[in-house]
């Protein structure tokens, strides 16, 4: 069994015999991203397992080993670790558990610490946990992001990007139910083969099975009728995690709406991006800033190479680049704004709406600091600059019901619905049903 | 036959009812409260227009918040209630710009011109129809009544509107001042009002011609008039429809239009066959399986009972003990052995000093010449002003009370839970001293109290309401949170057909749960401790108990007289005090007394407190609801060192002169009272004349509540919209606030952060405020850890606006550096003067420790004054920080003002005359993880943690008591040690 080793703060290490011997727990946040990043980590001799539990017993969890005014995504992962040390699946003595760290200015920051104080709390002190961070926080004998793992969880984040906006914008008009999903499943299967060599998981490859996706998707047989589209943002967890948003998208579909979900992509980017705008801002190292610029023009690349894979086909929407959402922000505010979604989260509000996505779901923690500013902060300027943009901001915590939120959303699909009429019936009097009638003017059959 | 339509709107409390023909003429229309038999009652009320309905073709639409659920159950359509209310606004009174609807636990506002616009409350129910009913039962009275006695108020009090939870415990204090009940009902109605334009208007002014709808608006005058009056509205700008109440309902009928067509039966048939025996999904075992298991229960409990004496056949001497409680006054007369002679348990109905007085009357003639009151004590809310009324011996605080009492049942108990109407309570006894006390933060308090409001809204009496809970089948989990939010859940479980047992034993599980994990933080029940008592008036429900017990996992003790510990150990407390003679008012004065109580301002300073003066007859006044000894006359003390007034002063003090570059203004908030210093410097060595805002108050937070689009968001940052508005109205021409990412770099962390709203909040001020069009305003990204960068970057942003040279901008900066410096070392030998004086005069020290723009006295409400009247002095984080080194903590530690509260509590440990209190702003995501460190650092190392939670609530009641708790740990802490120092011969 591996040896207990600590650094000289107290930190118990992740050592090169435990890569060897454990398990590694990390959460899940968006199905087929995370599945891939598992992917690539186990490419690199990490033994990891996905945690995809939703009951109950995580938000008590959570409850009991998490400060209660913590935000909530910190209390849902933490909840679901320790939920899943409890359950006996794992040979505790053997697990070590993975989290994202920031290191910006926000509260993210301190998860780590957070789920360290559960893990002592609740007698699992001698469960080590891995920091994934690219800021060289928090360093372990037994992991190491190389670049060779960077490059490909970066494949991984483009191929759920490019599945996850194909599939959106097919599902509601897929004419086969379910059609849509399989082929998810299909792709998933030939990644996850692809995936069990290093060799396949090349920019290359990336770049050839984009073209593929891309084409699968356009052959899907869809019939488009007029639906309303409703953009998500906010802060990462609970706008791509189903457990941290109640099931939104899955809502928002059974509503009949069109959802539309930002990419990760950006948010890598704007990882970077800001730490470039420190220096402008602040001044720092010319070093860190060429380095950096590499990194940020890798992420560029390959944003790209996803924007183009769609370029063949004018059905689909495609994602603006990064520099292009960045334009749109100046007149709401600057770039220093750089904790937790920063800027982007206004930006991709403002993308969206450029984009002819007025209705939006801004979805946070409750009391989640710089949404304050980024998100409730700045809706009433983009309602004034946008008078159509129909933003609607829900707080998610663990005594939040779903019948509050629901009502609320239900209040912008409402105007949403009627926005579309108006805008119908000014073009094209005559075209639509009865049915579509009803669903047009804010009613709908449950 | 001719087509009907038919709306049914469920709200949270009501359920109303319309019928139109198609010309929409309304045929029926009613409005019920539903009790949360929503299917039901819309039923019935549907079955009472059934001779208008019978035969005809019908078109139904459901709406409301609790409307969704009987949609989905009947499969009739539904519309969003607001969308709803657009459609009957548009149709009966077009004319409106706003409407504003408020309804049971929904609030709204609808804006119609220039851009139409809805705002529903978010997660928080505060300001709605169920706030009022539920300040209705905290004063006794009917809502009805509530409306009655605000018209003949004659001032108004700020009370927190933005949770009901919040505005009791603002309520409270008011009452046991003896504040007169006709000026509270207006001021919750002022309350609700304040709650509508600041949390739902967000940014946009609600003027012109105003429609006001739903239930509340409808029937209660003097909210109405509270709303016309906050808005300015002239009498044809406000309008009140007739059907204000069933506008919702109508919309919902004339939406129905869009419905498919349905015979009546169908209708009928539709809502009879909803499905409602759906269990609700999170459910948990059952409390008791049997009678069996009840009874075994039962006489478990039976052991801790305490001898009752009848007072006719005992002569001797008695104690007496009071506890003028929040919600309610418990009196006890006991025997030197500790039986209880007497007992009085009552809801004070907001009026301590009148029930006391009665009951003193009564007692004495119990006692006749047989009995003779030796000594009396008095605790709780209350204690100051019933210890003047009646001469009562000695003066408690809470905390202290009751572990006296909860030693007497269990000598070596080291837990004390009590779960009163209001609050939790809850300290770990070490050393037989109360050690650390957890009471509940404004957020999640009002447990007890909260049961029986539910039991009465959903008609029964809390006795009957808590046995339904025992043997309930399946439990509703409704997890631990405030118990506003908790409202939500319960309609959810309602809405998913659970029955009023299950909600019972629910709602007793959360209680639990939340003294458990929210208040108490404990992962499990043995971190308690061991020898657990348990008490309060909650604690009397045995379904409270039972899940008290089941969530721990092992047994405590409950006395039979958990109701009146507070009282009992006060009175066991006066025995202790081996008096001769009682000072207590005699039964002959009694006859002669008379308590009048009046609301004056004090004009002493610019807080403005609301005093209530207590005249006793024969010229005895006690003054209450002061923050500072002003308003008392006592004068003559030598005001105590202070840091916080100190630092406040001094930054006060940096206005500047006319300058060649006009007017500059900088709102003094947030981390201005930070950087002010060098702002005001750097500025002023520009060439500008800086102008502070001016003092914060209630006022300035008042003129720039409109434009705040988060109400979540602290106070402090609250404050800044009215800052710079007041700004705006000084006339400067410009306004500068940068945005800081960064802090100074201190070295005491692992960064320098500031939090992202400090950060920047510029941005969302210029993105918000919109009076900012009359001014210039600067809000660039500076970085104040870097001098050299800044002085680069400083060059850039004002050389070219203001045309100044390079050497201008060189020299202001190594001013701005060097004056800075000079603040910091100001502070630190202000701070070391402080200590000295404290230790050469005998006294103790405490470390008020936040954040710099927490020494602002509108956001720390005077907590400062109020320890130094306790005899204590206050010195900041900031004055001591630097006397330790960088300090090894479990979290990240990456934001400045927290490095030094980290390092300012590990010097306090390190000082035996000190204290550390942590001031947390309300809302303040970031102190969830700085309080957790903070007390791991000073309990690690043998020191109390105190934490105070503050808002935009100003009343110092709760502080107060937590504050004396934890002068009293300390005393007999150092009693402690000085004995056992004795014991080991040192002494």
């Amino acid at each position: 069994m591996s040896e207990l080793i600590y650094d000289k703060n107290g930190r118990l290490l992740f050592t090169k015999e435990m890569k060897e011997e454990y398990t590694i727990l990390a959460p899940a946040m968006l199905p087929i991203h995370f599945g891939l990043l598992a992917n690539s980590l186990r490419l690199h001799g990490y033994k990891v397992e996905l945690l995809n539990t939703t009951h109950r017993k995580i938000v008590d969890e959570g409850l009991q080993n998490v400060h209660n005014d913590t935000c909530y995504p910190a209390l849902l992962v933490i909840g679901q670790m320790i939920d899943a040390l409890k359950s006996g699946k794992y040979d505790t003595h053997k697990t070590a558990l993975m989290i994202t760290q920031t290191g910006g200015g926000c509260r993210a920051s301190n998860y780590i610490h957070l789920l360290r104080k559960a893990l002592k709390k609740s007698g699992f002190d001698y469960v080590p946990v891995i920091s994934v961070n690219l800021s060289g926080m928090e360093r372990n004998p037994g992991f190491a992001l190389t670049i060779p793992l960077i490059k490909k969880m970066i494949y991984s984040l483009a191929y759920g990007d490019i599945i996850m906006n194909l599939a959106n914008q097919c599902r509601p008009y897929e004419v086969v139910p379910g059609s849509t999903d399989a082929l998810i499943q299909h792709w998933t299967d030939i990644l996850n083969e692809e995936y069990k060599q290093s060799k396949n998981v090349t920019e290359k490859r990336m770049e050839y099975n984009f073209g593929r996706i891309a084409k699968d998707f356009s052959e899907l047989p869809v019939k488009k009728i007029p639906k309303v589209k409703v953009g998500v943002v906010g802060e990462i967890y609970i706008k791509y995690s189903p457990l941290g948003n109640n099931n939104l998208e899955k809502f928002l579909a059974g509503e009949g709406a069109e959802v539309v979900v930002p990419g990760i992509m950006d948010f890598m980017i704007f990882k970077a991006d800001n730490r470039l705008v420190d220096i402008d801002l602040y001044g720092g190292s010319k070093i860190k800033y060429k380095v950096v610029t590499i990194l940020k023009n890798f992420f560029l690349k390959v944003q790209r190479a996803l924007i183009a894979a769609l370029e063949p086909y004018p059905q689909f929407e495609k994602p603006s680049t990064f520099e292009e959402l960045k334009q749109l922000v100046p007149d709401f505010l600057g770039y220093g704004v750089k904790m937790g979604e920063g800027w982007l989260l206004t930006g991709e509000m403002l993308e969206l709406i450029h984009s002819g996505v007025n209705n939006i779901v801004c979805a946070q923690p409750f009391g989640c600091l710089p949404n304050h500013i980024v998100g409730k902060g700045m809706i009433r300027k983009i309602k004034d600059t946008y008078p159509d943009s129909n933003i609607v901001a829900i707080d998610y915590d663990p005594g939040a019901t779903a019948i509050n939120q629901e009502n609320r959303i239900k209040l912008m699909l409402a105007n949403a619905r009627l926005a579309m009429e108006r805008k119908v019936n000014s073009g094209k009097e005559t075209e639509h049903t009865t049915e579509t009638k009803d669903k047009l003017a804010g009613i709908s059959v449950l | 036959m001719e087509e009907l339509l038919v709306g049914i709107d469920v709200g949270s409390t009501t359920v109303k009812v319309a019928v139109m023909d198609k010309q929409e003429n309304v045929l029926f229309k009613s409005y019920d409260r539903h009790l949360s038999k929503v299917r039901e009652v819309a039923l019935e009320k549907l079955y009472a227009a059934q001779n208008i309905l019978k035969g005809h073709p019908v078109r139904v639409a459901v709406t409301g918040s609790a409307g969704l659920g009987l949609a989905k159950a009947s499969g009739l359509p539904f519309v969003q209630e607001v969308f709803a209310t657009v459609g009957a606004v548009e149709k009966y009174i077009p004319q409106t710009d706003v409407v504003v609807e408020l309804g049971g636990e929904d609030a709204k506002i609808i804006f119609f011109t220039g851009g139409m616009e809805e705002r529903m409350n978010g997660s928080c129910a505060g300001g709605t129809g169920a706030f009022i009913d539920q300040m209705a039962t905290l004063l006794g009275v009917s809502v009805d009544e509530l409306d009655e006695m605000s018209a003949r108020s004659e001032k108004t009090y700020s009370i927190a509107s933005r949770c009901g939870v919040f505005a009791k415990s603002d309520i409270q204090p008011l009452l046991n001042q003896g504040a007169n009940k006709e000026d509270i009902a207006a001021s919750i109605f002022q309350a609700v009002v304040d709650q509508t334009v600041a949390g739902l208007a967000q940014g946009r002014k609600i003027e012109g011609n105003v429609a006001f709808l739903g239930g509340p608006l409808h029937f209660i005058k003097g909210l109405r008039k509270a709303f016309v009056h906050t808005l300015k509205l002239t009498g044809e700008q406000a309008i009140f429809p007739e059907d204000g109440a069933f506008f919702v309902v109508f919309g919902a009928a004339l939406y129905a239009k869009n419905s498919n067509t349905m015979e009546a039966e169908q209708l009928f048939a539709a809502l009879e066959n909803a499905s409602t025996g759906k269990q609700f999904t999170g459910s948990v075992p059952a409390l008791f399986e049997n009678q069996e298991e009840y009874n075994d229960f039962v006489e478990q409990h039976r052991s801790k009972n305490i001898k009752m004496v009848y007072p006719e056949n005992y002569s001797g001497d008695a104690y007496l003990g009071i506890d003028a409680g929040s919600t309610t006054t418990k009196l006890v007369l006991i025997t030197p052995e500790g039986d209880i002679l007497y007992q009085y348990y009552r809801s004070n109905k907001g009026n301590p000093v009148d029930l006391i007085h009665s009951e003193l009357k009564k007692i004495y003639t119990l006692c006749g010449d047989r009995i003779t009151i030796r000594g009396s004590a008095v605790t709780g809310y209350g204690e100051e002003l019933i210890q003047h009324a009646f001469g009562v011996d000695e003066g408690l605080v809470e905390t202290v009370a009751h572990f006296r009492a909860a030693k007497h049942f269990v000598p070596d108990v080291d837990f004390i839970l009590d779960i009163g109407g209001q609050d939790i309570k809850c300290f770990k006894i070490r050393g037989g001293a109360v050690d650390s006390i957890m009471l509940n933060e404004a957020c999640s308090s009002g447990c007890g109290s909260f049961i029986e409001t539910f039991a009465k809204a959903l008609g029964y009496s809390i006795e009957e309401f808590a046995k339904l809970g025992l043997f309930a089948k399946n439990p509703v989990d409704l997890g631990s949170r405030c118990t506003v939010f908790m409202n939500s859940s319960v309609k959810q479980a309602q809405k998913e057909g659970a029955q009023v047992g299950d909600i019972s034993a629910g709602l007793s599980m959360s209680v639990v749960k939340n003294a458990l994990y929210k208040v108490i933080r404990a992962a499990s029940g043995e971190q308690l401790g061991h020898h657990l008592v348990v008490q309060g008036g909650t604690f009397l429900n045995n379904a409270v108990l039972r899940s008290f017990e089941r969530e721990i996992g092992f047994s405590v003790t409950r006395p039979d007289i958990a109701g009146i510990m507070g009282a009992y150990g006060a009175a066991l407390a006066a025995k202790d005090l081996g008096l001769e003679r009682s000072t207590l008012i005699s039964a002959q004065a009694l006859e002669s007394f008379v308590h009048a109580a009046q609301a004056v301002t004090c004009g002493l300073c610019t807080n403005h407190c609301n005093l209530t003066v207590n005249t006793f007859g024969a010229g005895k006044k006690f003054i209450s609801g002061n923050r500072c000894d002003k308003p008392l006359g006592r004068s003559g003390a030598q005001e105590l060192p202070n840091l916080y007034k100190f630092k406040y002063e001094y930054l006060r003090s940096l206005q500047g002169g006319p300058g060649v570059l006009g007017k500059i203004g900088i709102p003094m908030g947030l981390n201005m009272y930070e950087n002010m210093p060098f702002w005001f410097a750097f500025l002023t060595e520009l060439g500008f004349e800086v102008v502070q805002s001016p003092p914060s108050s209630r006022q300035l937070y008042a003129k720039g509540q409109y434009t705040i689009p988060s109400d979540t968001v602290c106070y402090p940052a609250k404050l800044l919209h009215g800052q710079v508005e007041a700004l705006i109205d000084e006339g400067v021409d410009r306004i500068f606030y940068p945005c800081m990412t960064y802090n100074f770099n201190e070295k005491l962390g692992d960064n320098h952060y500031n939090c992202p709203v400090v950060a920047y909040y510029p941005e969302l001020i210029e993105a918000n405020v919109k009076r900012l069009n009359e001014v210039t305003f600067y809000g660039p990204y500076f970085g104040l850890h870097r001098p050299r960068d800044f002085e680069k970057k400083a060059f850039d942003f004002f050389a070219p606006k203001f045309d100044l040279p390079r050497e201008k901008i060189i020299q202001a900066t190594s001013k701005a550096y060097a004056v800075y410096e000079l603040y910091r070392q100001k502070i630190q030998e202000e701070t070391q003067k402080a200590i000295q004086y404290a230790r050469e005069h005998g006294k103790r020290i405490i470390c008020l420790a936040g954040r710099p723009y927490h020494i602002d006295p509108e956001i720390n409400h005077g907590i400062d004054r109020l320890i130094s009247s306790l005899g204590l002095v206050v010195i900041t984080e900031d004055g001591i920080s630097h006397l330790v080194g960088k300090q090894k903590v479990n979290v990240l530690n990456q934001w400045t003002y927290h490095s030094r509260l980290y390092n300012a509590a590990r010097y306090v440990t390190t000082q035996p005359d000190m204290e550390l209190v942590q001031l947390v702003s309300f809302g303040c995501g970031i102190d969830a993880i700085t309080a957790d460190e903070t007390r791991d650092i000073l309990e690690k190392n043998g020191k109390l943690y105190t934490m105070l939670k503050i808002d935009e609530i100003n009343n110092l009641g709760a502080v107060k008591i937590r504050l004396r708790s934890l002068i009293a740990a300390c005393g007999s802490r150092d009693k402690d040690l000085a004995v056992s120092a004795a014991d080991r011969g040192e002494l």
